[in-house]
């Protein structure tokens, strides 16, 4: 699994499937939240950015945790294709992090009065921007890829302390954030009418973050590998 | 496993679980920093200062709200539903500011416990539903019936 060719083939048969698929559901889910789905009893309209906001943050946590169990492989089996993976995924979940700040901000002035208040949810989401950011800039100082790969593993890792945080803040301090709507156990406190709409777009966010790690993976190897045989090859039969 | 793997898979774990353990230490003894407001109780048991700005946050008590009729004055009671606590506040309120719905308001108390705020936001909850729900739900309470969604 660990080779680049193989990868690459593999990598390009799902990206074929893969990139219809999140055009259709972004498009569908998008559609369904902001012209099916009825408005809120108190917000009116502008809850909708909930179909952008609670996805981008949603796949944001999860996509850390791809990056740091990367990382751990990367240190682990030093496997090559773990550190392709880890900075393939810094770049996206920090957009997606960026997204799930902004627009909460955007909701945040009509809805709370302010853009920006300093409480533990959005204090600990501004972290994992950060950390994103400190990802991306750790792999670039270093002149050495290996080791660049060891030391973003390990900053990942010790990351991942504050996934727990950013989700559970919400319950453990006194925050401006609401708790979460959706519950995994009993009733969720957002109406079906709403939620399904909303569940679809997570979906949609979901396979829009493997399509990009993928494309930003094969850039990589395209990159890494720009000499090898095997890669003009391919190039020359598509 | 190989030794060398399995002694760095501890290496790892033991990373992840220390650094873990040390924030988890920290946020512990910040905890009090780290809660955004004071609810009404702690504020009528003198835990939160005098001297500076404070937030209390809570629900704004039902029939509470006063509003000058010539200001932007406006006077309420923030409650946790064991202590209530006063506030004034001169300025425009946010869209969602009502009773009984939460709010977090910053700004010092005054000699007779009274928050003056500077800064009023509307907490909103995590409940969304259609205007129809809400009002079927509102209907049901009213005939004093469960209120369960059809």
């Amino acid at each position: 699994m660990g080779s680049p060719p193989w990868f690459f083939r593999f990598s390009g048969a799902v990206v074929r499937w893969l990139l219809p698929l999140t055009i259709g559901l972004l498009l569908l889910g998008a559609a369904w939240g902001l012209l099916v789905a009825p408005p809120d009893f108190r917000q009116g309209n502008s809850y909708r950015i909930i179909y952008v906001h609670v996805p981008a943050a949603v796949v944001a946590l999860a996509g850390y945790y791809v990056m740091a169990f990367a990382g751990a492989v990367s240190l682990i089996w030093r496997i090559k294709m773990a550190d392709v993976t880890m900075r393939a995924v810094a770049p996206v979940g920090a957009v997606l992090t960026a997204v799930a700040l902004v627009t909460g901000a955007i909701w945040g002035k009509p809805t709370w009065g302010t853009w920006w208040v300093w409480d533990a949810r959005i204090t600990s989401m501004l972290i994992l921007l950060f950390l994103y950011l400190g990802v991306i800039a750790l792999f670039e100082a270093y002149e050495n890829k290996t080791a660049a790969a060891r030391a973003c593993a390990v900053l990942s890792l010790v990351g991942t302390v504050n996934i727990p945080i950013i989700y559970k803040s919400v319950d453990w301090w006194y925050a401006l954030h609401q708790p979460a709507s959706i519950k995994f156990t009993g009733e969720s406190a957002i109406d079906s009418s709403m939620l399904h709409p909303l569940l679809l777009m997570i979906g949609a966010f979901y396979c829009l973050f493997a399509l990009t790690v993928l494309l930003n993976m094969r850039a990589e190897l395209v990159w890494n590998h720009r000499e090898a045989s095997w890669l003009k090859q391919m190039v020359r039969n598509v | 496993m190989h030794p060398l793997r399995k002694q760095r898979l501890i290496v790892v774990s033991l990373v992840v679980v220390l650094s873990s353990a040390a924030v988890g230490l920290v946020a512990f003894a910040l905890r009090d920093n780290i809660n955004l407001f004071y609810p009404p109780a702690d504020v009528v048991a003198g835990k939160a200062p005098v001297d500076r700005n404070i937030r209390l946050g809570g629900m704004v008590v039902e029939g509470s709200i006063e509003r000058s009729s010539t200001e932007l004055d406006t006077t309420f009671w923030v409650t946790d539903y064991e202590a209530s606590v006063a506030v004034r506040y001169s300025g425009i309120l946010p869209d969602l500011f009502a009773e009984g719905e939460g709010v977090v308001a910053e700004g010092m108390l005054d000699d007779n416990g009274v928050l003056i705020a500077t800064q009023v936001l509307a907490k909103h909850d995590e409940n969304y539903m259609p205007p129809e729900v809400a009002a079927a739900l509102e209907g049901k309470a009213a005939l004093g019936e469960a209120a369960v969604l059809p």
